[in-house]
């Protein structure tokens, strides 16, 4: 087990009113795992992960990764973020190698790196570009190549190909599968996309709002090549539907 | 070219229409100068080698006094705006002085520094200073906070934050008050000079009211607007060529857009 989150509560002022958004979260992730997070928007996903990434504090419970609390964001888990969070200023590369300045590594060191991330993810010809210059598509690969350029052991993203077309997310989609597990990178990865995270998952966590709790945790049984079209996949597809729109009393136990 | 256009268009209706004034008024020479008597004037004062002395004094100490304003409004700023605490106690000392017109301080000025290049320069720095200081300060406090999630995410360091992210990240706004800052610098420049030198535009402003001679006040009055303009069209260009990095476009009169 590399993640650890144990009876997690988390209350947001919000117009003087007290919000609970995160009720007694239990959860447990191991070491190459790729989890979503799936539910409707407001259930608490962004601040599930934003706990687990070091950039929330917690008003209950605890979460550890490799056993430490998680205090403080480090570079030993990078989030992506859906609107990228790429610095307009600066060049491709020099995005990039963001995260290397923090490290003592010569210049042309952190270049090399950095080029190296930017060619796996198939943008060698952009090097030079600003942020601007490119589509969503390509700035989210930037954002992916700098978190990739520190070598982190997690990454968390959240809704990362939420703002993407329907055909350039499918093309992420496949990207990320297969940079992920090449990399043995563990995930979790937050989404309020039924297929996406069908595609994707090794394991499905659905949330629900109000409080957000976690309703059901599903094993996704699947090849790691995915066909959207076969009837494992729609099977699978249809029972994260149904639980999403069942009553509380009949969800007791799926076999998948 | 069409800029080009519009702006011969303009200046021929402009002189037609003083040419008509002067002709339809009768007036004195002296007092109303014709358009073609300032031209004159113009052109002897190019010829003659004090204007170039009186530019360049203006000059020195305008550049003096604005770029000063820049580092220090820009370093200040990013300080209050990057410790919002400090600026909350900082911030009503300013709003007192900001209003006040730079001149109020010049009979101050020049009984602590005398005559010279002084009084004009730390007028330029007083009108350009405020602007950039709250724009600046003001620009660290909207800057998204996305930026600073990554930064801290990447494990970089609070005092390198401030120079590798929020000013950077702010400076689109930044550079829009020193755009319009250059403009009141250059405006309060005359005034600077008008009553704290013996050399420069502004003086050459008084003396010509000393000699009563209309013809070469107005052509100073229009060397002033001509070099006030280049100026403009120079940080334009800067603006734009800088901006262009962060996808953002220089708008008239110093406003940036995100295209
Ligand atoms: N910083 C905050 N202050 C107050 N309320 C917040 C804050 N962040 C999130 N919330 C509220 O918490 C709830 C869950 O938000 P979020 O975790 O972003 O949900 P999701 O990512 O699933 O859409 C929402 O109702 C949201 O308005
Ligand atoms: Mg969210």
């Amino acid at each position: 087990m590399q993640i650890e989150i144990r009876d997690v509560s988390k209350t947001f002022q919000q117009k003087g009113e007290q919000l609970q958004v995160l009720d007694k979260i239990s959860l447990e992730i191991e070491k190459g795992e790729f989890v979503c997070l799936l539910g409707p928007s407001g259930c608490g996903k962004s601040t599930l992960l934003n706990s687990i990434a070091g950039f929330e504090r917690l008003d209950q419970g605890y979460i550890k990764i490799d056993q430490e609390l998680v205090t403080a964001p480090t570079s030993k888990y990078v989030t992506i973020f859906q609107n990228y969070g790429l610095l307009p200023w600066r060049s491709v590369l020099r995005n990039v190698e963001l995260g290397l300045e923090a490290t003592k590594l010569p210049k042309n060191e952190r270049e090399a790196i950095a080029k190296k991330y930017i060619h796996l993810v198939g943008l060698s010809k952009f090097e030079k570009s600003h942020p601007h210059q490119l589509s969503g598509g390509m700035q989210q690969r930037v954002a992916i190549a700098r978190a990739l350029a520190v070598n982190p052991d997690i990454l968390f993203m959240d809704e990362p190909f939420g703002a993407l077309d329907a055909i350039t997310r499918i093309k992420m989609q496949k990207d990320i599968l297969e940079i992920t597990k090449s990399h043995k990178k563990t995930t979790l990865f937050v989404t309020h996309d039924i297929e996406e995270a069908v595609y994707l998952a090794d394991r499905i966590v659905i949330m629900t709002p109000n409080p957000g709790k976690i309703k059901e945790i599903i094993p996704v049984k699947l090849p790691t090549s995915r066909d959207r079209t076969s009837d494992d996949f729609i099977r699978v597809r249809d029972r994260v539907f149904e639980i999403l729109n069942m009553k509380e009393t009949t969800i007791l136990e799926y076999e998948l | 070219m069409k800029t080009l256009k519009h702006i011969v268009v303009s200046l021929l209706i402009f002189i037609g229409l003083w040419q008509l004034i002067y002709l339809i008024g009768g007036f004195q020479e002296a007092l109303f100068p014709a358009p073609f008597s300032v031209g004159k004037a113009i052109v002897t004062m190019f010829l003659h080698k004090d204007v170039y002395q009186d530019i360049g004094a203006s000059m020195y100490r305008f550049v003096i006094g604005y770029l000063l304003a820049v580092a220090s409004g820009i370093l200040l700023g990013l300080l209050l705006g990057w410790f919002p605490r400090v600026f909350n106690y900082v911030n009503p000392i300013i709003q007192v002085l900001r209003p006040i017109s730079p001149i109020a301080w010049l009979p101050f000025i020049v009984l602590w520094f005398g005559i010279g290049d002084i009084p004009a320069i730390v007028i330029i720095f007083i009108a350009a200073f405020y602007p950039i200081l709250l724009t600046t300060a003001a620009s660290v406090g909207n800057i998204d906070p996305i930026y600073l999630k990554v930064a801290k995410n990447f494990g970089i360091r609070r005092h390198r934050v401030l120079f590798t992210i929020v000013f950077p990240a702010a400076f689109p706004q930044i550079m829009n008050s020193i755009h319009i800052a250059l403009g009141s610098a250059w405006v309060f420049l005359v005034a600077g000079e008008m009553t704290g030198a013996q050399s420069g535009l502004g003086f050459r402003i008084i003396d010509a009211r000393n000699n009563l001679r209309m013809d070469h006040l107005l052509a100073t009055i229009v060397i002033i607007g001509i070099i006030g303009l280049l100026l403009d069209s120079l940080i334009k260009v800067i603006e734009k060529k800088i901006l262009s990095n962060w996808g953002k476009e220089a708008k008239e009169g110093g406003k940036y857009n995100a295209n």
